[in-house]
């Protein structure tokens, strides 16, 4: 196990630095934003570029890039939305705001999808099962700018219990940023619900069906005994590694939900940096997804391993 | 009975000198389509999203027709304007009236819509929605205060507007409201005798220094028309107020032009031969919504398509070639289609809109971004039924007989997987849908020049309005919702049909 383990980290460490290279190049292949004439800025910008080597190689200034950043974390500086700042201290800005919504979310969002896939399981083909199947459908298929247009409409215009963008600043456990985190906070949570609902459904139902479920109930045990102790435990199998996948994309956040209620947020700043020709930033947001996205995919599959030992690779690969 | 005892005699032949033959099968024989038809068909949520579907992909693609506006006509006026009908909007039913709601609206702006209405014989107001008391405190003492939340009809809210036209326009919309009897220019009323109010053209009654109207002492409206001839324009032939005494004048010269106060609403029916009517009201564009829905979805659905075709054969020949030939091909492949996969799709579209978008056009290169990447889970099917069935006797016998490798992989192997190929397209539309829409509303690609407008252009307007027009995010909203659910329930059930063994794995 943890020989495999190893193995799949090398092998997204190669993955991301593949996936960084690509964009890199990409990057510095488009035209260079001018720099403001008059700016004071302007000359230490230049200088900036001429140490990072834009004038050399691509594989040179690759090489300069990783080299900053792995002896000084130096991830360069942002040209054009936040002057001379550097880019990493920006980020570091943003992203509580961006883990704070996120967190909220899934806190309550998991316990609740999960309750009704088991409610819909146990009580499979009754009305309880079809409606909150049929809800399950609608709401993963409709997108999420759908329902913060309904939140935002409903509890923030018409019942006025909310404000309708995120408040500023950077008093995140304070009551007044609960409330305006709420609106983003539920548009977000409806698609998760259903996701683990469909889930954890889908599973439950597969395993109360499964022999060794008769043989429980055959060697005594009630039926929620059986159910808590076998059915759940192996429908975990797979829900739990959805957990873990969910956690690490907290960061990683939502784009449309950060530009509707204006949360000032990592994807607010990846959508300004696109918009602005921000060029460092972006290669900041870049590598920052990239990441999130196999760190995530890495969590599930290796704690697949570490939750059922039947899935476990480490001897056989 | 006793059956050991039967006699010889009560045995019979049941034939003795016919031939026994197989009787000939009686049954229709049923094709693996036409079973998953059926299987289909049994499914009920799916046939009524079927249906659903189909009428809104017909709304697609005759809306646009339908509408008798083009997405490249944009009202410079009439913006995120309310549904409105003329028609419906006469009978009061409530719906389609254009109605917006004002909300606080003391006395004087009372008088003012009733100006508008007294004026141009189009009352804008709908209804009194609310009435609220305030008390204040005037000089010491308690004065009660209304104010009004009203549903107005924003088309003739509007009422009148200057509009500077040559006069060669004025003498033709004179013609035209002989011709016609509707009245579009309206008696001029200059600034000084409305205190110099000159950007709201709607007050044609005497004001006070606030802009309130200032009514005699049975609570009328005092005209103000001017009658100075000195500043008119070219002779008025036309229809007047029924209050004229004929000295009014209706034009103010300015060099070359004059400048008339126009009744907006009768205007819009000069220039454009009909009276304003949308259905679902108007965007930030002064788009009408139902053609732009249309329009939107009308490119979304044929993109969708198009994308879903080129990343099923990429998928397919991809995955073909992975599955069939196993070992380091795969893993090679395999590798590449990781590192493809890792790329956020955010981040594949803006590089392909800023390195491609000059070059070939923004749709070429949007359609690029998602081949990119869309072609993977495609070709992780692929790859999937080519395991499934490479082992198999059958093609063993066909490698036996000499059949060559090409053949094998499209001859023998994929047509047996290619119903969960096919259904899975299915489910792939939708997903493309989204994406699209998604980066449409984001503003990381702008499709309006091509396609006129998007579903995500469309939301994305209607968001910045959402308090004061909420249509114009509704109807888009409510479209794109039925249409994902509507494709969702089609695919899954398209799914199951075809591949009845995993039925409700994930429905």
């Amino acid at each position: 196990m943890v020989k495999y383990t190893i193995q799949r980290i090398i092998y997204m460490f190669f993955v991301f630095m593949t996936i960084t290279l690509m964009c890199f190049v990409l990057i510095r292949m488009l035209p260079l934003p001018a720099l403001a004439p008059n700016d004071p800025h302007t000359a230490i910008l230049e200088l900036r570029r001429e140490a990072l080597g834009y004038n050399k190689p691509y594989l040179v200034q690759f090489w300069i890039f990783i080299k900053n950043i792995v002896t000084k974390w130096d991830w360069g500086v942002s040209e054009k939305l936040y002057i001379g700042r550097d880019v990493w201290q920006v980020f570091l800005e943003k992203l509580p705001a961006t883990m704070i919504v996120n967190l909220y979310s899934i806190i309550w969002t998991i316990p609740v999808g999960i309750a009704l896939g088991i409610l819909a399981a146990l009580k499979k083909n009754t009305w309880v099962d079809y409606t909150i199947s049929t809800l399950t459908m609608v709401v993963i298929s409709v997108p999420s700018f759908v329902y913060a247009f309904l939140v935002q409409y409903i509890f923030c215009f018409k019942l006025r219990w909310f404000p309708f963008l995120m408040k500023g600043g950077t008093d995140y456990f304070s009551l007044e940023m609960f409330r305006s985190i709420v609106p983003p906070v539920l548009s977000l949570s409806f698609g998760v619900i259903a996701g683990f609902c469909r889930t954890t459904r889908a599973e439950l139902t597969e395993v109360l069906t499964s022999e060794f479920m008769l043989l429980a109930r055959t060697k005594g045990l009630t039926k929620a005994q059986a159910t808590v102790r076998h059915a759940l435990r192996n429908c975990f199998v797979v829900v739990v590694p959805g957990i873990f996948g969910e956690f690490i994309g907290i960061i990683g956040g939502s784009l449309i939900i950060e530009r509707i209620f204006s949360i000032p947020g990592v994807g607010g700043l990846t959508l300004n940096a696109i918009n602005g020709l921000d060029y460092n930033v972006f290669m900041l947001s870049t590598c920052f997804y990239t990441a999130i996205g196999l760190v995530a995919s890495l969590v599930v599959d290796i704690s697949y391993g570490f939750i059922d030992p039947r899935i476990r690779m480490g001897s056989k690969k | 009975m006793d059956y050991e005892h039967i006699p010889a005699e009560q045995f019979r032949f049941v034939q003795e000198n016919e031939l026994l033959r197989d009787r000939e099968l009686q049954t229709k024989s049923r094709s693996f389509f036409a079973d998953a038809m059926i299987r289909f068909r049994k499914n009920k949520s799916s046939v009524i999203a079927t249906w659903i579907l189909l009428f809104l992909l017909l709304y697609a693609f005759i809306a646009p027709v339908l509408s008798p506006y083009s997405i490249w006509e944009q009202d410079k006026i009439f913006v995120n304007y309310a549904p409105y009908v003329p028609e419906i909007a006469k009978k009061g039913w409530g719906i389609l009236d254009g109605a917006s709601v004002y909300t606080s609206q003391n006395d004087a702006s009372m008088n003012y819509w009733k100006g508008i209405a007294q004026e141009t014989g189009m009352d804008p107001v709908i209804g009194v929605v609310g009435t609220h008391e305030t008390t204040v405190k005037v000089r010491g003492k308690d004065v009660v205060r209304y104010t009004y939340d009203l549903e107005v009809n924003s088309y003739n809210a509007l009422g009148i507007l200057y509009r500077t036209l040559s006069y060669a326009e004025y003498e033709a919309i004179q013609n035209w409201q002989n011709e016609t009897g509707i009245q579009v220019i309206y008696p001029y009323v200059e600034q000084k005798d409305i205190q110099g109010i000159s950007d709201r053209p709607n007050i044609w009654y005497q004001v006070d220094g606030k802009g309130n109207a200032v009514t005699d002492a049975d609570g009328n409206l005092i005209p103000m028309y001017s009658s100075n001839t000195e500043i008119a324009g070219p002779e008025y032939h036309s229809i007047r107020i029924p209050s004229d005494p004929g000295t009014y004048i209706y034009a103010y010269s300015k060099s070359g032009a004059v400048q008339c106060r126009v009744l907006y609403y009768n205007y819009y029916i000069y220039l454009n031969g009909h009276e304003p009517s949308f259905v679902m009201g108007t965007n930030a564009m002064g788009q009408d919504i139902f053609c732009g829905i249309g329009v939107g979805a009308r490119f979304s659905l044929l993109f969708a398509l198009l994308v879903s075709a080129i990343n099923l054969t990429i998928g397919a020949f991809y995955g073909a070639a992975q599955g069939y030939y196993g070992g380091w091909v795969d893993m090679l492949l395999d590798r590449i289609a990781d590192v493809l996969s890792g790329v956020p799709f955010v981040v594949v579209t803006t590089l392909f809109q800023l390195h491609l978008a000059k070059k070939v056009g923004v749709v070429p290169s949007f359609l690029f971004a998602f081949v990119l990447t869309g072609w993977i889970g495609m070709a992780a099917l692929t790859r999937r039924q080519f395991y499934r069935f490479k082992g198999q006797e059958f093609i063993l016998a066909a490698r036996t007989l000499g059949a060559s490798d090409g053949r094998l992989m499209f001859k023998h192997i994929f047509p047996n997987g290619i119903g969960s190929i096919i259904t899975s397209c299915a489910l792939v539309i939708p997903g493309v849908i989204g994406s699209e829409t998604s980066m449409t509303y984001l503003g990381i690609v702008d499709l309006s020049s091509f396609a006129g407008t998007t579903i995500g252009t469309l939301l994305s307007q209607g968001n910045a309005v959402v308090t004061t027009s909420p249509h114009a995010i509704l109807y888009p909203s409510i479209f794109l919702g039925l249409l994902m659910i509507c494709f969702n329930l089609f695919g899954n059930g398209l799914r199951d049909a075809f591949n009845p063994t995993t039925r409700g794995v994930d429905d």
